[in-house]
């Protein structure tokens, strides 16, 4: 199966954090890699599936269920991006 | 995906056989939370392990050498399709625990990859689940879970999970990777458990 960049999660993402994550930086908790979120491969199936580019390991799993949006981000040990100071 | 919902004739009966809320599908769809593995045949290995009073591992050779059988099953993917009369072979689980005693009634399908999920014992015993390695007369391709995959076809296809390497029982049921998320912890199609509360 092949597995789509993180733009497209783009959308799904910034209607849960209010804004383009593409842009914002994850470190992965599994090997410490870091880099931009649109650069994670992402498996589109029962849920969308975002893993290290570098390890393969789990960043975030994202799925919808009766109108809840349920996200587990624990292969993400710091996601950072640009706010208003 | 090759073919286009709705494109073929259904034949007599085909109706009945659609748990509610599915579709007929006449390709075989791939979905995976993951890179597909490729591990070589002589280092897979297949193991039963955890709450059971012998644990047994079986190498790729020793895993063929089982008593196998052939099989026709429809299965049914959580996310709506449905695919009639697929054609396995595979080892029984019962074959597996035979002369094994149980001391849990769930278990853990560990997976190439990392991929879990949990079954009620009385879900993998009695004739209804196998570990798959050949479907459609041919060895199972790496994309559809081969080298062997567990297949247990009277809940939904996310419980057959592809690339399977360890049968873990336990005492109390532990979540897997998509029931975490809140994916049903049983998950029959005719009952329509896909999500926990169903």
């Amino acid at each position: 199966m092949t597995h789509l960049d993180g733009n497209a999660v783009a959308g799904d993402l910034a209607a849960i954090f209010t804004g383009d994550l593409s842009a914002a930086v994850a470190t992965c908790a599994g090997c410490g890699a870091t880099g931009p979120v649109a650069n994670v491969m992402v498996y589109e199936g029962m849920g969308e599936v975002l893993r290290c580019p570098d390890c393969d390991e789990v960043l975030l799993r994202l799925m919808r269920a009766h109108g809840e949006t349920r996200l587990d981000m624990r292969g993400i040990k710091l996601l950072r991006w640009g706010s208003a100071s | 995906m090759s073919t286009t919902r709705g494109f073929f004739r259904r034949r007599s009966g085909d109706d009945e056989r659609l748990p509610p809320g599915q579709y007929l599908e006449r390709g075989f769809p791939v979905l995976s939370a993951g890179p597909t593995p490729h591990t070589p045949l002589d280092q897979w290995d297949l193991s039963i392990t955890g709450a059971i009073s012998e644990e047994r591992t079986w190498t790729w050779e020793q895993f063929l050498a089982l008593p196998s059988e052939d099989f026709t099953v429809d299965i049914h993917c959580v996310t709506t399709w449905t695919k009639l009369d697929t054609e396995w072979t595979g080892v029984s689980i019962d074959t597996l625990l035979d002369g094994v005693e149980l001391e849990g009634g769930y278990l853990t399908a560990l997976c190439d990859g990392g991929y879990t999920t949990n079954l009620p014992v009385e879900d993998v015993t009695g004739g209804k689940a196998w570990v798959a390695y050949r479907y459609d007369g041919d060895e199972l391709e790496p994309e559809h879970g081969g080298p062997a995959r567990l297949l247990v076809p009277h809940l939904y296809f996310w419980k057959s999970a592809k690339w399977v390497r360890r049968l873990i029982f336990r005492e109390d049921d532990e979540q897997g990777f998509w029931e975490q998320l809140g994916y049903h912890d049983r998950g029959d199609p005719w009952l329509e458990q896909r999500y926990q509360g169903d």
